[in-house]
């Protein structure tokens, strides 16, 4: 264990641990998807912990855990800039070409 | 494995062995009954939510393996007693459980410690035990490793993070491996019959797993910093009769078996 895993998790009086999102590839090949969040002091225990609470039922084949504080995210006020542009430009959208037969959307 | 497989399998096991399979298969499970029970009281009172889930998962692995082992010991004794006719309607002196899992469940490095000594043993044992050309036993063997792999994983992470953390979890963590350290040799006394066992090939002895476990225990308690007590106390234990029990077995047999004992045969 490391010195400053210990300093961050003994002495700082915190009594919560780390916040860690958790996403779950349900199946080789799929995409992993977020599953929920956990509190855990560490990765291995993040990863211990995120397989006891997503995947006892066998949900998963794969985990990720991301500390939570890592993500970067969009804010409410970011809505209108952010996506309201993408709304009114159906150009944007594979619409306007002819699918050969055969391809299944 | 289908029914009529198993039922094939005992009638075709040399007639020498049937007692002694029966005892192991009892001892086996009998261990993980009582193990499962002593975790499962920590449900709801674990120190943080994701770890009362873990408990009690794992709780239910050995309860799982046990209801798998004591279903097959009831079928090769023969007298038509189920696995939950052999969980609760026997008393404590037909248990053959060892002391260690009877203790109380004590505070949180004394439950770990535990789950770390036994779940090595038993990811030891059922390494061997996988090996049997005795198809009914390999396949709970099969199935029971790949669980107790995980329990180590489990047991290990935190015995590391209690003995090398603060001085407080170093304390009891010391503290737990120090009493608990006397009920180890117990792991890996002799059930009778073993012979016939070994000489049909239908199991290890258990003794044999013995300096596997140790050289895995030493080399995790040393990274934890903790120590194994020097002298072997472990040894004196050994010398007890095999079915005398802690006082602890009476009571949690009166907690686990005070239902189906109540009302006999309730469903739900």
């Amino acid at each position: 264990m490391t010195a400053a895993s210990k300093e961050n998790n003994c002495k700082t009086g915190e009594t919560q641990w780390d916040l860690w999102e958790v996403f779950t590839q349900p199946k080789t090949g799929a995409p992993h998807e977020h599953a929920g969040s956990l509190h855990a002091p560490d990765r291995e225990m993040a990863l211990q912990n995120a397989r006891d609470v997503y995947s006892r039922r066998g949900e998963a084949v794969s985990i990720w855990v991301v500390p939570a504080r890592e993500i970067s995210a969009t804010l409410p006020d970011d809505s209108g800039p952010f996506f309201e542009p993408g709304n009114d430009k159906v150009y944007r959208h594979p619409q306007f070409y002819s699918v050969p037969r055969g391809i299944k959307l | 494995m289908e029914a009529s497989a198993i039922q094939k399998a005992i009638s075709d096991l040399p007639k020498d062995c049937r007692t002694p399979l029966t005892a192991l298969l009892l001892r086996l499970g009998d261990d993980r009954l009582i193990l499962g029970h002593r975790l499962s009281e920590w449900c709801g009172h674990a120190p943080i939510l994701e770890e009362d889930i873990a408990l009690a998962n794992i709780a239910l692995d050995h309860i799982g393996q046990s209801e798998a082992l004591l279903r097959l010991a009831g079928l090769v004794e023969g007298n038509g007693r189920s696995e939950d006719d052999l969980a609760f309607l026997r008393d404590a002196k037909d248990f053959r459980c060892c002391r260690m899992v009877q203790l109380p469940k004590g505070d949180f490095a004394f439950t770990i410690l535990r789950q770390f000594l036994f779940s090595t043993y038993s990811a030891c044992v059922w390494e061997q035990m996988q090996k049997s050309p005795w198809l009914p036993f390999a396949g709970i063997a099969q199935k029971s490793l790949k669980e107790a792999m995980y329990h180590v994983r489990h047991s290990q992470e935190w015995t590391l993070r209690l003995g090398d953390g603060i001085e407080e979890s170093h304390n009891r963590a010391q503290e737990a491996l120090s009493s608990l350290w006397p009920y180890t040799a117990e792991l890996f006394r002799e059930s009778e019959g073993t012979a016939e066992l070994q000489k049909a090939g239908i199991a290890c002895s258990l003794s044999a797993v013995i300096a596997s476990w140790r050289e895995r225990v030493e080399a995790l308690l040393k990274e934890a910093t903790l120590t194994i007590p020097e002298d072997d106390t472990a040894l004196f234990l050994s010398n007890i009769p095999t079915a005398q029990h802690t006082e602890h077995l009476g009571h949690l047999l009166a907690e686990m078996q005070v239902l189906p004992r109540a009302h006999p045969g309730a469903q739900w």
